[in-house]
């Protein structure tokens, strides 16, 4: 038996690949964001900066760093700054497993989904050191929010990731999304409600609106983040818009078939199929993500209690009684 | 079996040498951490320091499953809701502790200290690992649900009862709580 040595260096370069695509994502799609919510609301957005005001998010970037670093008097300061790094890093980490092609995929783990849900665990971890490190009572008000929050919609999250995982019956995401083929499992009526609660949950995961309580600007000045000047609130602003492809690209390869087209398989050998399919997951995962920017400037933040009413009265019965449908479903007809 | 290595194995023995290293130091970092920090959030933050390091090492043992559920349940669950209750409590600062004689400390420390190592002791040494390692299987997923629902399933069963007793205790804590009118402890928070 002969054992290959692992390819270290494709790994660190596919790393270092994985940080600039994380970077330039959110550059792009926080001037997106601002686009979209600018014409949401009847105005222009950032328009002077570069064409389209395309140079805006550079120039902000460039702001952020120039910013001098405040860390405050009482504040924990190695917990202070340590709390952004690890809002930031495993969002990154976790989308190496993510399969943005049939070749395009950094690693392919058995385990995959379970990789990726044990690293976004982290993040919750992230805003709790931070608000508690903070020593503000606003920061640990949206610290405290942000848990509460969490125990809430993780179960109906992992319930609905559990429905796909139990139908596709493997936690490999590069075959879950080779078990779906042209038949995504959002046209099955299991996945479309494991879809839209996946969606809901999701959204609440990346604590952005309607579900942003840990932040909410009107109630608690910014939240975990109040204190954060400079580039310690540039890694959470990061962070948090590497959660959101993070988030998509989950949905996209459980329940939107990744790389597929409805109905069709693209199994085609080559770069150039690559690239269509590596296109077709990326066009799936920022449609998804539009929506999310779209339903940000939308609808106004939901109450606390009104959200963990929705994730305990609401979303938990639904994704119980629905991963119960799709289990007796599989076993009475055979998936 | 004849096991052959690819020329330039060493230096990859070499990287997994010094992980396994960083993890053993993660552990027992965290695990000190935790024991001897003064604010209860460090220990707490220890805690978890020292059961990534754990996480870590079922993964250099190439149990990734294991892994994974140890940073889910145990970083993700257990100890954020630790956390939680921290937060929510007052800071051990603020309350005076009832200090116990140092002989009275160490005694306990002993006694406890070596129970449990005695238990896990004669656990550890009572297996013959060379042999469980070639008939042990069980690290993916389907194996392991097998195993929970066939060959363990009492052990199964039984550690749903305590979870069930816990959320019962909680629930009755809770009532009571509310009950008379106070918070958390008698104290305002």
């Amino acid at each position: 038996m002969q054992i290959e040595s692992p390819n270290i260096l494709l790994i660190v370069v596919a790393a270092v690949v994985m940080v600039l695509y994380v970077f330039t994502n959110s550059a792009v799609l926080v001037w997106v964001e601002r686009k979209v919510s600018a014409h949401i609301q009847r105005r222009p957005g950032p328009f002077e900066v570069g064409p389209f005001g395309l140079l805006q998010t550079a120039i902000d970037g460039l702001k952020l760093m120039a910013k001098q670093l405040i860390i405050p008097g009482k504040a924990d300061k190695r917990l202070f700054m340590l709390a952004p790094v690890l809002s930031f890093v495993p969002p990154i980490a976790a989308l190496l497993t993510v399969p943005f092609g049939k070749v395009v995929q950094v690693q392919n783990l058995d385990i995959g989904i379970l990789f990726i849900l044990s690293l976004a665990a982290l993040n919750v971890l992230a805003i709790l050191i931070a608000g508690w490190a903070s020593a503000n009572k606003y920061s640990l008000f949206g610290a405290v929010r942000s848990v509460a929050q969490n125990i809430a919609y993780e179960i109906p999250l992992l319930l609905s990731l559990l429905t796909a995982v139990l139908w596709m019956g493997t936690l490999n995401l590069g075959e879950l999304v080779d078990a779906q083929g042209g038949f995504w499992f959002v046209f099955t009526p299991f996945g479309f409600v494991a879809f839209l609660i996946y969606f809901v949950t999701g959204m609440a995961e990346t604590n952005r609106a309607p579900f942003d309580l840990p932040e909410a600007e009107s109630e608690l000045t910014a939240g975990f983040h109040t204190e954060y000047s400079g580039m310690g609130f540039g890694l959470f602003f990061l962070g948090e818009y590497t959660n959101m492809i993070l988030v998509s690209a989950i949905a996209t390869s459980l329940f939107l078939g990744g790389y597929n087209l409805p109905f069709v398989t693209l199994n085609g050998e080559g770069v150039l199929w690559e690239l269509i399919r590596v296109l077709i997951f990326l066009a799936k995962a920022y449609f998804l993500i539009f929506v999310m920017i779209w339903m940000r400037w939308t609808f106004p933040r939901v109450r606390f209690d009104q959200l963990l009413n929705l994730c305990w009265k609401v979303l938990i019965p639904f994704s119980l009684v629905n991963l119960a449908a799709a289990a007796i479903w599989i076993k009475a007809v055979g998936g | 079996m004849d096991i052959t290595f690819s020329s330039d194995f060493s230096a990859y023995v070499a990287i997994a040498d010094v992980t396994f290293i960083a993890f053993i130091a993660m552990t027992l970092a965290g695990g000190l951490v935790a024991i001897l920090a003064k604010q209860l959030i460090h220990a707490v933050l220890g805690l978890i320091l020292c059961l990534i390091g754990v996480a870590g090492l079922y993964a250099f043992l190439g149990n990734y499953f294991i892994a994974s559920m140890q940073i889910l349940i145990y970083v993700g669950a257990v100890s954020i809701s630790m956390v939680f209750a921290v937060m929510l409590a007052r800071p051990p600062a603020e309350v005076k502790q009832k200090s116990m004689r140092l002989a009275t400390k160490i005694a306990l420390g002993v006694i406890v200290g070596l129970f449990t190592a005695a238990t896990v002791g004669s656990a550890v040494f009572a297996q013959h690992w060379s042999e469980a390692a070639k008939v042990t299987k069980g690290d993916t997923p389907v194996e392991i649900g097998v195993g929970l629902l066939t060959h363990n399933v009492l052990a199964f069963e039984l550690i749903s009862l305590v979870l069930l007793i816990a959320i019962i205790g909680s629930v009755v804590i809770a009532k009571r709580g509310r009950g008379t009118g106070t918070s958390v402890g008698g104290e305002e928070i």
